[in-house]
């Protein structure tokens, strides 16, 4: 892999808090190897600003390896960047050209308010989970982790739900901003197995009352969720997750 | 809005049918004409029809409004070239033109049907309306002709596009989908899509054609 | 000196939890409603204690400085966790955990916890499966296990490649229910700035909300700290951005003694670094050392070549490679545990053989192909397909069709808090969970082992611990910190300390600062130290410190989102942390687990034991500012296992 520098202009959203109105700022950046993360990118970009001492942009980030969900930049129109499958700390400015100008902007949800310049509140998913996303079991007390076999499908099924990593994209690139994926993901996971069957229309029911209540939109199916998710969650988790509301619903 | 639009799914094909007899012959059409207007069955599913079709207008007004109100601030730059059609993303504006088709539809034929003055055939003994004339007189009428059937052909391009999604979403909405029922729906959608868009346009091609 | 009573029950190793259980005082129901708990850390110890806790009837209060706790850097453990269940029939016994996890950290770590830790092991699982986590299972309904390192048994329990990440979701999952049930007060955002004592017990602690700045203070009858490791000191690391040692370090100044800095792990497979502007280092999981084959090329100039690109992996050999781990170690060959393989490595790349295209050629191959030829690619792709595809997506490069390349990587800190049997360090009411304490993993900790040391402390071990210390504090009631000075106080400290750093306005930035700080880390307290070296550390570091001191750089306001004031904090503590661990590392002066002196290694290149002057845990205790700190010895005593030369060549 050849390793090159580019010179980039980034336009940015700065809005000093919640109160306060934002614009974009204009930053240029030069001699970026085309090696270096997108995050790191940003690192540059801040340091330089600091220099100037300038306040640096905030953004939220953690682990930088793709899956605590805390980086969250809607990057030239694509939740996570343009590359599929990934986080925006796994993005790679190899992705981009020289002499371009990259558009980064906060997730734009109502339910998910910018605390500052690139950074949202995203408690909304903490309340949703609360209300249901769980097995209700005390801790010990358990019977063996063999006594119930699981089909490795439901198993493996169940995994590929719960390889969410709460990050929002998918609300974030919903036109109607609905956290549908998210919870589906949820209730999916735990609606394939055995020890999670036993509340799931409760679950379901609870989980979604929530997600209307703070705000979300409702799901239209257009399924650009799924291919902006960086788990690539599938779309039949949101199937599964409408049996059980309907189920739910049904069992009154 | 799945099940209404499951429900009007059931009625597109009903009625495509009913309509396709115009290409048989004028009698054919009339009898089927008829047998709408008159069939028990079909006298009960009229008014479910228009409760159906109002379920949905008023269904997809109420939950677009929440999701306008769900995103306050707009991106200021979006690109969903490549992770959703087009349709999908613009199905309130798709659903708007055919409801606009559907007014114009519903006063040009239901309402003269109904409540209007109609010219009368007797077809094998039995007295029954010309809805045949009726029909063929809005696409060949002049320059009023040609208006109206691009009006009709590009509300069903319209409703093709809007069923193009339409179908594997229901479904997808009442929890009847996974990976593989997914790809099947999506096929069997665009085929009825096609279908029922292709069948209607035929028909004011038809008259204005030949 | 102070005596450290480590209070281990009387008995055998065998009776020893289940002796302290039967003794132990409870809390009961009605009463633990008016005792309150602080935990700080929502990752595997602190967030399945905040949950269990709160099950039993606890008010607890949580903190975390990120925007939810299913964010904690528990989530990133990859690989898997051990359990002594023993489902394939391979030999394995709770006996056997133990003696490997105490063989595994080099006989440095306390023989009473560890054989506990072994015995909780299966709850865990258990536990895990029922909170709907989905661990990988065989067709037949029943789990999988897998093998790691240091082991010759298949004891590790998995879930793909994201173990940590499920693990952590399901503690997350107990933990929102009892947030949703108002049993657990909820703090995101919210970071530690001070341990509050009143009368010499832990009641509190002072904070800062990270959105608006605000300082406050919250008493509790018990303070827990599940606040992780402190390897964050190099700069590079694979811990997260924000993973830090401040809040043990505050708890060392306030007295709690600060056990075995110098001890932490480097581990061997991470993808290697390629730049200077570099912001972390990311771990390809343990795992793949089941299936991949580590080499270098035999020959010095086939090495030379790939570094200039002019030769390609592929085009060597078998016989022109050199698979060191296998050559050098028989028995577990590319199995050998972390510290092993690590300095293997170093010792390759040392030696000229590095194949990286970086200033120090610091890199060897991982590689799959053998594997591929013997089971099929789709084989490979089920167990490791996203860690491959994450290795693509930060390299640009196939590994189905290239060998990987790795090289160590800084990784976990098995030094920590000093605690007790009952997790208490040496301030009463003040406990210590999971990485954020020193006590299990000795001088090395085996793959798999810190997931299942932050359950077992969080759900199993601390829930019981912590009521044998707040049995007596029934009759105290809550406290209002507005009306004490105890919390006004350290409110005020916290105050100033900011106050100071903002004043300084210095040119320097954070970042440079703490690079700096990292590079001396990595060359003279990382995988190989000497006597010269540690002390021109000491020296470099307390430069570093009046450097930062004296001309830090932070824009912005204090009462306000301000996200280089929170690193400056976190990274004035990480200097301090660097000083201590350069002064514990030279202490020791023999080689053991993952430290390493030069002074003391075997004829063929291993860590060379002084059990007769160092089989003891040091534990730092805190003297002052401009004080050097005293180091009291907490004696190490092999009764369960006999004490040898540890031997990865031979079964």
């Amino acid at each position: 892999m050849a390793s090159k520098t580019i010179n980039i202009k980034v336009k940015v959203w700065r809005q000093k808090d919640s109160n306060t109105k934002g614009n974009f700022e204009t930053y240029e950046l030069s001699d970026i190897s085309t090696d270096s993360s997108f995050l790191e990118m940003m690192d540059v970009m801040n340091e330089n600003l600091v220099e100037e001492g300038k306040d640096p942009v905030a953004f939220d980030h953690d682990c930088r390896e793709g899956i605590c969900g805390m980086c969250s930049l809607f990057i030239n129109g694509h939740a996570h960047g343009p590359d599929t499958l990934i986080t925006t700390c796994q993005l790679h400015m190899r992705k981009f050209t020289d002499g371009q100008t990259i558009t980064i902007e906060p997730w734009r949800v109502g339910s998910f308010p910018v605390i500052k310049d690139l950074m949202v509140d995203r408690t909304a998913y903490e309340q949703i989970m609360q209300s249901g996303g769980f097995v209700s079991i005390n801790t010990g007390g358990v019977p063996d982790a063999n006594a119930i076999p699981i089909p490795k499908e439901d198993s493996d099924e169940a995994m590929d739900a719960a390889s969410c990593i709460g990050c929002g994209a998918c609300v974030a690139t919903c036109k109607n901003s609905s956290a549908m994926l998210f919870v589906a993901a949820k209730v999916s996971q735990l609606a394939l197995l055995p020890q999670g069957k036993i509340e799931g229309a409760k679950r379901a029911k609870n989980m979604i009352a929530k997600m209307d209540e703070l705000g979300f939109g409702n799901c239209s199916n257009t399924g650009a969720c799924e291919m902006e998710c960086p788990k690539g969650i599938s779309l039949a988790h949101i199937a599964r997750l409408n049996r059980e509301f309907l189920v739910a619903n049904v069992k009154g | 809005m799945s099940v209404s639009g499951l429900f009007l799914i059931v009625f597109l094909a009903v009625h495509l049918v009913a309509n396709i007899f115009l290409l048989v012959s004028p009698d054919a059409f009339n009898i089927s004409a008829h047998f709408m207007g008159t069939n028990p069955i079909i006298q009960i599913m009229q008014p479910l029809l228009g409760a159906g079709f109002l379920l949905h207008i008023i269904y997809s007004f109420i939950i677009q409004l929440q999701n306008w109100k769900s995103r306050p601030v707009k991106y200021n730059k979006v690109d969903q070239k490549e992770s959703s059609t087009w349709a999908s993303r613009n199905m309130i504006w798709l659903g708007l033109v055919v409801f606009g088709f559907l007014t114009i539809h519903v006063i040009n034929f239901f309402w003269v049907v109904k409540f209007g003055h109609m010219e009368h055939v007797i077809i094998d003994g039995v007295k029954m309306e010309d809805s045949y004339t009726l029909v063929v007189s809005l696409f060949t009428d002049g320059v009023l002709g040609y208006v109206y059937s691009s009006i009709y052909i590009i509300s069903f391009i319209a409703l093709g596009l809007h069923l193009h999604h339409a179908l594997w979403s229901a479904f997808q909405t009442i929890g009847f989908s996974n990976d593989a029922w997914r790809k099947r729906l999506t096929v069997v959608g665009d085929i009825y899509a096609i279908v029922i868009a292709a069948g209607f346009t035929i028909i004011p091609l038809y008259f204005l054609l030949f | 000196m102070t005596k450290l009573n480590s209070k281990i029950p009387e008995g055998l190793i065998k009776d020893k939890w289940a002796n302290y259980k039967a003794h132990q005082n409870l809390v009961n129901p009605a009463n633990k409603r008016k005792l309150d708990v602080i935990i700080v850390g929502t990752g595997l110890a602190g967030g399945a204690a905040a949950a269990s806790l709160a099950e039993l009837g606890f008010k607890v209060k949580n903190f975390c400085y990120q925007d939810s706790p299913r964010r904690a850097h528990s989530i990133a453990a990859q690989g898997g966790i051990n359990a002594a269940k023993n489902y394939p029939n391979d030999g394995d016994t709770v006996y056997r955990l133990f003696y490997d996890t105490i063989k595994g950290g080099d006989y440095r770590a306390r023989e009473a916890n560890v054989y506990r830790l072994a015995e909780v092991s299966n709850d865990i699982i258990d536990q895990a499966t029922a909170q709907g986590v989905p661990f990988a299972r065989e067709y037949g309904g029943l789990l999988d296990n897998r093998s790691f390192g240091g082991a010759l048994v298949s004891r590790t329990f998995y879930a793909r490649g994201q173990t940590g990440q499920q693990l952590l979701l399901g503690a997350y999952s107990a933990l929102s229910r009892q947030i949703g049930l108002g049993n657990v007060e909820m703090y995101n955002r919210t970071e530690l700035m001070d341990i509050v004592i009143v009368d010499g017990r832990a009641r509190g602690i002072v904070t800062r909300n990270l959105i608006t700045g605000k300082i406050e203070s919250h008493f509790a009858h018990a303070v827990v700290l599940g606040t992780g490791g402190y390897v964050n000191t190099y700069f590079l690391s694979t811990n997260a951005m924000g993973s830090n040692g401040s809040a043990s370090w505050k708890a060392y100044k306030k007295g709690a003694f600060f056990a075995n800095p110098s001890f932490v792990q480097i581990h061997p497979t991470a993808i290697p670094q390629h730049g200077d502007f570099q912001s972390k280092l990311t771990l390809m999981s343990e795992s793949l050392r089941n299936d991949g084959r580590i080499w270098v090329p035999a020959k010095i100039e086939d090495a030379k070549a790939i570094r200039e690109g002019k030769l390609h992996p592929n085009d060597i050999t078998d016989e022109n490679r050199d698979f060191y781990l296998e050559r050098r170690y028989p028995a577990f060959g590319n199995l050998v545990p972390r510290d092993v393989a690590a300095r293997a490595a170093k010792e390759r790349t040392d030696a000229g053989f590095g194949i990286e295209s970086n200033p120090t050629g610091e890199g060897v191959y991982l590689d799959f192909k053998y594997a591929i030829e013997r089971l099929g690619k789709d084989v490979i792709e089920a167990r490791y397909g996203n860690l491959f595809q994450m290795y693509e997506k930060i390299t640009d490069e196939n590994p189905y069709e290239n060998p990987m390349k790795i090289f160590p990587a800084l990784h976990y800190a098995m030094g920590g808090t000093w605690v007790d049997y009952e997790l208490q360090t040496t301030i009463p009411g003040l406990f210590s969970i999971g990485e954020a304490n020193f006590s299990d993993h000795g001088a090395n900790r085996l793959g798999a082992s810190a997931l299942m040391q932050g359950l077992a402390d969080g759900y199993f071990v601390l829930p019981y611990t912590i009521q044998n210390y707040l049995a007596y504090e029934i009759n105290n009631p809550r406290l209002d910190p507005k009306e004490h000075k105890e919390f006004q106080d350290a409110e005020n400290d916290v105050k100033s300390h900011i106050d100071k750093l903002m004043n300084i306005k210095g040119n320097t930035t954070v970042d440079t600062i703490h690079k700096k700080l990292g590079k001396v880390m990595w060359n003279k307290v990382g995988m190989a130290r000497s006597e010269k070296g540690l002390k021109e550390a000491i020296t470099e570091i307390q430069q570093i410190k009046k450097d930062f001191w004296s001309d830090v750089k932070i824009p912005g306001e204090v009462n306000t989102l301000n996200v280089e004031l929170e690193k400056a904090n976190r990274v004035a503590d990480f200097i301090e942390i660097g000083e201590l661990m350069a002064r514990d590392a030279l202490d020791r002066n023999e080689s053991c687990g993952g430290h390493f002196r030069l002074e003391h290694i075997t004829e063929d290149g291993e860590a060379l034991r002084r059990d007769d002057k160092y089989m003891y845990v040091s534990a730092w205790e805190y003297k002052g500012e401009n004080t050097e700190p005293e180091l009291h010895k907490e004696e190490l005593k092999y009764e369960a296992i006999e004490v040898k030369t540890r031997n990865y060549k031979t079964a």
